[in-house]
């Protein structure tokens, strides 16, 4: 078999044990340790997207028992492309992190290895209670790294997120316990089997676990009305966290894709788009929320992370079309925006820090000691993250559009995607203004942190990826077609894995 | 190749622009006319091609799947404004050079420029109408840059954020109509769409794409009600407005309009909506203008009136009005452009821009007063002039358009006051500036402007002049290509003769110019008037309204969506998964109740069951008082034990038995140093919701456990009972499928445990808490810590308590038990070395580092999950499954046994960590003061 | 026998729910606790409960409980487990670093302060 499909999951596994075995005292050897780990990550990550890039869906039966009696690990395009996307935003979000992030608390790197395990475990794992089980590792990991340095506003904002979380594992288990109760098995491919072929009387109960699913999944996603716990979480942790962060909320519009069209999707019976109704009028007032949060906020972080909100809005939009079209533009748009999330926050740190006392707060501060510097970098992730032209965002905004001029709701998409990004328009606008143009004298900074050009690397480094997907939008849209063709049939993934035989 | 050149010089050119600025002041300028020279360089060998009546298409696939392609085009339209977009930006970079103070960044200047230049470019040359959407939000955008070039005035950020909204909105307006255009005409490409028209005016869809489409052209070219952005922009940069706002910027609209001409035109909404805003704007543009006080204000409000007069030629639609507009925007960018560098100068050399200090500057510069007159003239359409010709053409169009009107006697009236307006704020702008008396306290003394700051103005100024009096030499090439590239068709009969004869046009003209000098005359009162209710003509005002209120309003949603209240988060997320996990199950109909034969019930069953309830209900109604709601729930996690032990789960019995104590210890230890009470805080009607929702929800649950234990199902057990001894080596199937079958969930489960146990460790680090001193009931904690028999009696239980842990350990994987289990005990009977003993006593004993024991765990069951791919089996393949041996026993034990132990050490590891860190966290002297003898002893 | 198990569910739930919403951390940890016993309770339910038949093969074994859901609720018990150590913990921070143990960290009332008596000499 190929090993290709466990190397993602093992190798952060392995980092993170070695790293925790090293004494602790060896900061700089865990820093090596670590990003070598991430960047052998991108390779093999993009080692395994070429693999399957030719529709292969390849097979990973686990202790060597076949599905669905043991766990496999599935690595369709889908999978391969959210690794990808993990592993860059990893490397730019620890690069980001030595700066000394790292330093302000014990197993850094240990917790960042382990949350890395957590979600490629995540998006590989063909089997429903594992999926539970690494959501479990990622959840951990992640309040570990969102409380990492520890403070007043950082203790409460972990405090909501854990509990709330902890909530959610629950519905999780009484969802997966609900669905095995009544057809008896975990694995996802022989859950859609046995979904689509369910007698009437079960119906109801799958139906409801189905729905239950929906709602873990909303909740890892922030989707309105679970978002409530995010905004305080990403604003009040550490920089190179919330960045890496960018990408949990991506987990669970995965979780969704996945679910929705694999069990619950176009061939399931009974329960064929289980969730159409609910997806979409969710996600649009997701977007507003979101945005409506970004032009209420007062600090540039809290703004971040409404933005983070509608960002998961869009995406889900485009997800809740249901059609090849729309999840191709979503997919197409995922990378940017979780790439564009992620520079903000480094960015929002970077400033913050340069404005002494006033921090990030939306007032007229100090002029900062590199006020163009930053000012660019402002300007360019500002459009990225409006969605402005000429970056992909603009295009992932268009290719949404486009793919719902057939839809009913195509007023309301249109609608709400325009005026929610002229919400945008309107406060990064005005943030930006406020940030560099209006300059305060009076605002006293107490010996602002200048910006060294390697903290400035990872955000760049951030931007230069937008920028390849823009350059190159052609490729990396044929390819979000192509995975989005492939999931939307889920036969294929069954085929693969009930049996393996038969594919190449 | 060479269009995309084109366009891509000036953004490049931006960058070096901005380092040549490093190098000296000035050369930011030069580089930046290198720039745009290039520009045009790349731009003649292609020029001829549109007089040959060819349109060029250069085009390189982008995102052929989307129909997004870079394709340009270059036709008569497209020719026309690039020349006037670089001719006048040349003209523009030579001026700035001169204009811009010493304090002035001439590189980031320049740089925005080039970079504004590079968009308007993109938009004139494409052909895929996304890709000309891109390149009109980088107008936008780099717009903002030049307008809030003097960002430390307050002015210029709020025009520029003002202007960037307003024209950002229209964008986004665009794309939308955009993506309806292109689904009509099945193409992004203007070639398809231009030759569209019949599919596309009687589509269903088409009055809202042409609202949306209006919206981005009127915004970008400040059509009424969105006309108010253009005035706040007269904060950037004379140099900036003489060119946004003559040849640029807001003729992206026009050009729009012209763009899409073929395509939209000749339908009742299309003459309804882009004839009547003209013609609003036309009036309301002209009318205002008159009574500013600021110079370029006057002019910003007649390029408005301008605008809208372009706006209601193509309006009116017929082809011979749609050259006119072209016409009127080529006269317009000349002598729009000379006026706004008049200004400037006037700005310059006097420090003021306001006509009631400046007056009787005809002495000072009387040079530059005769290009602002020859200039001004030609705005106000005197004879002679370029802007007689087009305005000529304009009554013209006008009065033919009449007939095919209501009220068509209307459109001529109003045209002509327009007219009127036109002449009269023409006339001020000469006669309040350069007589009308003295100049009055001006800051310094006016002057002449050095030379070549005067160069552009007179090459535009001779421009007006030439083709004023030789038209048919002069503009008619262009004109005609221009014309031909809007219409897409064949050129209308038209003359651009001085003279047509007595035409009603040429009476109207007369009638605006002496109408003019009058009005100009009695203007006294007018200016009273116009006083008087000058707010209600305050779009700007209505704008900030607007804008305030958004922020107030969005403020007030998210303060009360988002109130920061845990109790709120989990009463939502509670509510809502509850809806959803209702509505699934009332999708569909199905009794609740399955039809699987249920087991009897019996009466010790039913006890429990009651002792459980009871147990779970006080804990909850004496949840304040902490200690004894912990024991109720220790009773309840008892009772849980026993419904495993009855239903036949032997393991979950062991396990949930010493997790329940861990648990309730951690518990213990966390009461220990936190409040012993809960106060009351939740108001009673919260409180009643709150059981409410809790009712409901246990209600959920326990319906959705009946409806799935009553119904029959078949599962996958079979597999795992069949497959255990053969295939796993184990007769425990529960504890073959977590060390076997199911390894990987047990792999991760051990994570989780581990990361526990780091995260714990991470964040107790430096965290220290007072103890109290006294219990709940005041009574004082005894100082003795460890009481002897307890130390000695724990000093003997240890070696039994390992003991009976191995034995766990070892039958697990046939019998109950297991690394899981074992590993628990062990911690337990470890703790209760500490607790008797104290840290320090047993650290003394016990010098292992937790983090490392957990770390070898993890090793461990992942080595041994790694040792099969050694075999060429997949990870975590045990080694029993492929060894068929009699003596296979050994190998089988080997290869799970190792597992579990890694299991093992991370669940002792975790756990004590966990334990040992909790202990410590406690602030005080004590645990320091050497240890009492018994102690050392016990 | 089913009705009771579904009873049992029912009301560990509602209490865990109950004390989930509280404002204090510690009976929300409760609650979580008690949240985790129902859905624990559950997930073995969903083996359709067999009496007298441990999953342990034997030679004269008349029939085997599901081992299936008692494993996952063993992988369950283990990570819930780890979340209310973890929470725990985390209330204790919480404590210390707001300085009181309300959910949001609201400064403390008066009522308060003579309900919950003590704290430590600092």
């Amino acid at each position: 078999m190929n090993l290709l499909v466990i190397a993602p999951v093992l190798l952060p596994l392995l980092a993170g044990i070695l790293l925790l075995l090293l004494p602790q005292s060896r900061l700089s050897l865990h820093r090596t340790l670590s990003v070598v780990a991430v960047a052998a990550q991108i390779g093999l990550t993009l080692a395994l997207m070429a693999t399957v890039s030719d529709g292969r869906i390849l097979i990973y039966a686990l202790g060597n028992w076949p599905a669905p009696f043991g766990i496999v690990l599935v690595a369709d395009r889908l999978a391969a492309w959210m690794l990808v996307i993990t592993a860059l935003l990893a490397l730019f979000a620890l690069l980001y992190a030595l700066r000394g992030d790292d330093r302000t608390g014990r197993y850094f790197h240990v917790l960042f290895q382990l949350q890395l395990l957590g979600l490629n475990g995540a998006f590989l794992t063909g089997d429903l209670f594992n999926l539970f089980v690494f959501f479990e590792i990622l959840l951990l990991a992640s309040y570990g790294l969102l409380l990492h340095g520890g403070g007043r506003r950082r203790t409460r904002a972990g405090l909501h997120f854990v509990v709330v979380n902890l909530a959610g594992s629950t519905l999780f288990l009484f969802a997966v316990g609900t669905l095995y109760g009544v057809l008896g098995t975990l694995n996802m491919a022989d859950l859609a089997i046995k979904v689509a072929a369910a007698p009437p009387e079960n119906v109801p109960l799958v139906r409801a676990a189905g729905l239950l699913l929906f709602g873990v999944f909303a909740l890892k996603a922030a989707l309105l009305p679970f978002y409530l716990w995010l905004p305080a979480a990403y604003a009040y942790t550490s920089a190179s966290v919330a960045a890496l962060f960018a990408i949990m909320t991506k987990v669970g519009a995965y979780s969704i894709l996945r679910v929705y069209t694999l069990i619950f999707g176009p061939e399931a019976g009974p329960a064929t788009n289980l969730i159409e109704l609910w997806l979409l009028p969710l996600a649009l007032a997701t977007l507003m929320v979101g945005m409506i949060g970004a032009v209420a906020s007062t600090h540039l972080r809290q703004q971040a992370a409404y933005l983070v909100v509608a960002s998961v809005g869009s995406l889900l939009t485009a997800f809740g079309l249901n059609s090849s079209a729309g999840v191709a533009a979503g997919l197409y748009y995922l990378p940017h925006t979780t790439f564009a999330a992620a520079a903000l926050f480094l960015l929002a740190d970077l400033i913050s820090r340069q404005r002494g006392v006033m921090s990030d707060r939306l007032d007229p501060g100090p002029d900062l000691p590199d006020s163009r510097l930053l000012g660019a970098l402002f300007f360019i992730t500002a459009i990225a993250v409006a969605g402005l032209p000429p970056l992909a965002g603009f295009l992932g905004k268009f290719l949404m559009l486009r793919a719902a001029l057939d839809h009913a709701l195509l007023p309301w998409v249109m609608g709400t995607v325009l005026i929610a990004a002229l919400l945008g328009l309107i406060a990064l606008a005005r943030t930006g203004s406020l940030l560099f143009y209006r300059v305060n004298p009076e605002a006293e900074t107490e010996a602002p942190w200048p910006t060294i050009w390697a903290e400035t690397t990872p955000i760049i480094g951030l931007l230069l990826l937008l920028l390849g997907l823009t350059v190159g939008a052609g490729p990396v849209f044929d390819q979000s077609r192509m995975i989005a063709d492939q999931v939307l049939q889920p036969q294929l993934y069954i085929q693969a894995v009930m049996n393996p035989g038969g594919t190449p | 190749m060479s269009l995309s050149l084109v366009i891509l010089t000036p953004f490049l050119g931006a960058a070096l622009a901005a380092g040549a600025s490093r190098l000296g002041r000035l050369h930011a300028a030069w580089m930046a006319g290198a720039v745009t020279l290039t520009a045009l360089a790349w731009l003649l060998p292609l020029a001829s091609a549109p007089f040959a009546g060819q349109t060029v298409v250069q085009r390189f696939s982008w995102m052929p799947a989307a129909g997004l392609d870079l394709a340009f085009r270059l036709d008569g339209l497209s020719l026309l404004f690039v020349l006037l977009i670089l001719l006048i930006g040349l003209l523009i970079i030579l001026y700035a050079r001169y204009y811009l103070s010493l304090n002035d960044s001439m590189g980031r200047f320049y740089a925005s420029l080039l970079l504004f230049i590079g968009s308007m470019l993109g938009v004139a040359l494409s052909e895929n109408i996304i890709q000309l959407l891109i390149f009109w939000e980088l107008t936008s955008l780099s717009s903002f840059l030049l307008i809030s070039y003097w960002q430390q005035r307050t002015e210029a950020r709020n025009g520029a954020r003002m202007a960037l909204t307003v024209t950002g909105a229209g964008g986004l307006a665009l794309l939308g109509g955009f993506l309806l255009l292109g689904e009509m005409a099945g193409s992004y490409d203007l070639s398809v769409i231009l030759v569209s028209g019949d599919a596309i005016r009687p589509h269903p869809l088409y009055l809202p794409m042409l609202i949306l489409v209006l919206l981005g052209a009127f915004t970008k070219s400040a059509q009424f009600p969105f006309h108010f952005w253009l005035p706040s922009a007269m904060a950037a940069p004379t140099p900036v407005s003489a060119y946004l706002h003559s040849a640029t910027m807001v003729k992206a609209g026009v050009f729009l309009l012209a763009r899409l001409f073929p395509a939209l035109s000749g339908t009742p909404e299309w003459a309804m909506l882009v004839g009547g805003v003209g013609l609003i704007t036309l009036l309301a543009g002209a009318f205002i203008a008159l009574f500013q006080h600021d110079l370029k204000g006057l002019l910003a409000y007649s390029t408005i009136s301008h605008l809208g007069l372009i706006t209601l030629l193509f309006g009116i639609g017929t082809p011979l009005a749609a050259v006119a507009g072209v016409f009127h925007i080529i006269n317009h960018a000349t002598f729009k452009a000379s006026l706004f560098m008049a200004a400037g100068i006037i700005d310059h050399e006097t420090g003021s821009r306001d006509m009631r200090r400046l007056n009787g500057l005809w002495k000072f510069m009387p040079y530059t007063g005769v290009l602002a007159m020859v200039a001004s003239a030609a705005m106000a359409g005197v004879p002679l002039l370029n802007g007689f010709l087009s305005k000529e053409m304009f009554f013209a169009e006008a009065i033919s358009a009449r007939t095919q009107l209501h009220f068509g006697w209307f459109l001529p009236a109003a045209v002509t006051v327009a007219g009127v307006f036109a002449v009269a704020y023409s006339l001020r702008f000469i006669h309040d500036v350069f007589f009308n008396g003295e100049p009055i306290n001006l800051t310094k003394t006016p002057h002449e402007p050095p030379r070549w700051m005067k160069v552009p103005v007179e090459i535009l100024v001779a421009l007006c002049l030439l083709v004023g009096v030789f038209p048919a030499i002069s503009v008619e090439p262009i004109l005609a290509v221009a014309s031909i590239g809007v219409l897409q068709g064949p050129l209308p009969e038209h003359d651009l003769a001085i003279w047509h004869g007595f035409s009603p046009a040429l009476g109207m003209s007369v009638i605006a110019l002496i109408g003019g000098g009058l009005t100009y005359l009695g203007r006294q009162p007018l200016f009273a008037l116009y006083e008087r209710h000058e707010h209600r003509l305050e779009a700007k005002a209505l704008y900030q309204r607007l804008l305030n209120g958004l922020f107030a309003l969005a403020g007030a949603i998210t303060r009360r969506l988002d109130t920061g209240s845990l109790q709120r988060i989990l009463f939502v997320f509670i509510l809502s998964a509850l809806t959803l996990g209702l509505a699934g199950f009332l999708s569909a109909s199905a009794p609740l109740t399955g039809t699987r034969p249920q087991m009897p019930m019996d009466g010790v069953s039913l006890l429990v069951t009651l002792g459980l309830i009871a147990a779970a209900i006080s804990a909850v109604l004496q949840h304040r008082q902490r200690l004894i709601a912990l024991i109720f729930m220790g009773a309840v996690g008892l009772v849980v034990v026993l419904i495993f032990i009855k239903f036949s789960a032997p393991d979950l019995a062991l396990t949930q038995l010493s997790v329940e104590v861990v648990t309730i210890v951690l518990l213990l230890l966390a009461l220990y140093f936190l409040p012993q009470q809960s106060p009351v805080e939740t108001d009673p009607a919260q409180r009643s919701w709150q059981m409410l929702l809790a009712i409901a929800a246990g209600g959920g649950a326990a319906a959705l456990t009946w409806a799935v234990v009553t119904r029959p199902y078949e599962t996958i057990a079979g597999y795992f009972l069949a497959n255990s001894v053969p295939g796993g080596g184990g007769s425990n199937v529960v504890n073959v499928i977590l060390v076997d079958f199911r390894g990987y969930d047990t792999l991760g489960e051990i994570s989780v445990l581990a990361l526990a146990g780091i995260g714990i460790y991470a964040m107790l680090e430096r965290l220290t808490l007072d103890g109290p001193e006294r219990d709940a009931g005041g009574r004082a904690w005894d100082p003795d810590r460890h009481p002897m028999i307890l130390s000695s009696l724990t000093g003997l239980l240890l070696p039994l308590a390992l003991l009976a842990s191995i034995f766990i350990f070892l039958r697990g994987h046939n019998l109950p038990g297991g690394g899981f289990i074992a590993g628990l005990i062990t911690a337990v009977a470890l703790v209760m070395q500490y607790v008797a003993n104290g840290v320090s006593w047993t650290q003394a004993r016990m010098p292992w580092n937790m983090q490392l024991l957990i770390g070898l765990g993890l090793l461990i069951a992942t080595l041994t999950g790694l040792g099969s791919l050694a075999f060429g089996y997949p990870f975590l393949t045990s080694t029993f499954g492929h060894l068929e041996w009699p003596v296979v026993g050994e190998f089988e034990l080997a290869s799970a046994i190792a597992f579990d132990l890694g299991v093992y050490l991370v669940v002792v590891g975790a756990t004590l960590l966990i334990l040992i860190h909790l202990g410590r966290m406690h602030r005080t002297h004590r645990s320091a003061l050497p240890q009492k003898p018994h102690q050392e002893n016990g | 026998m089913e009705a009771l198990i579904a009873l049992i569910v029912g009301v560990l739930t509602a209490c865990g729910v109950y004390l989930a919403l509280r404002a204090r951390t510690f009976p929300v940890v409760m609650g979580l606790t008690f949240l985790s016993y129902a859905v624990n309770v559950f997930l073995f339910a969903m083996s359709h409960l067999t009496i007298g038949q441990p999953p342990v093969i034997t030679a004269d074994a008349a029939g085997y409980a599901d081992p299936l859901p008692q494993a996952l609720v063993l992988t369950a018990i283990v990570i819930s487990f780890g979340m209310t150590a973890f929470v725990i913990v985390l209330a204790l921070k919480a404590y210390a670093e707001l300085g009181n143990d309300h959910v949001d960290g609201k400064e403390e009332t008066g009522v308060r302060r003579q309900a919950s008596g003590h704290r430590g000499p600092l």
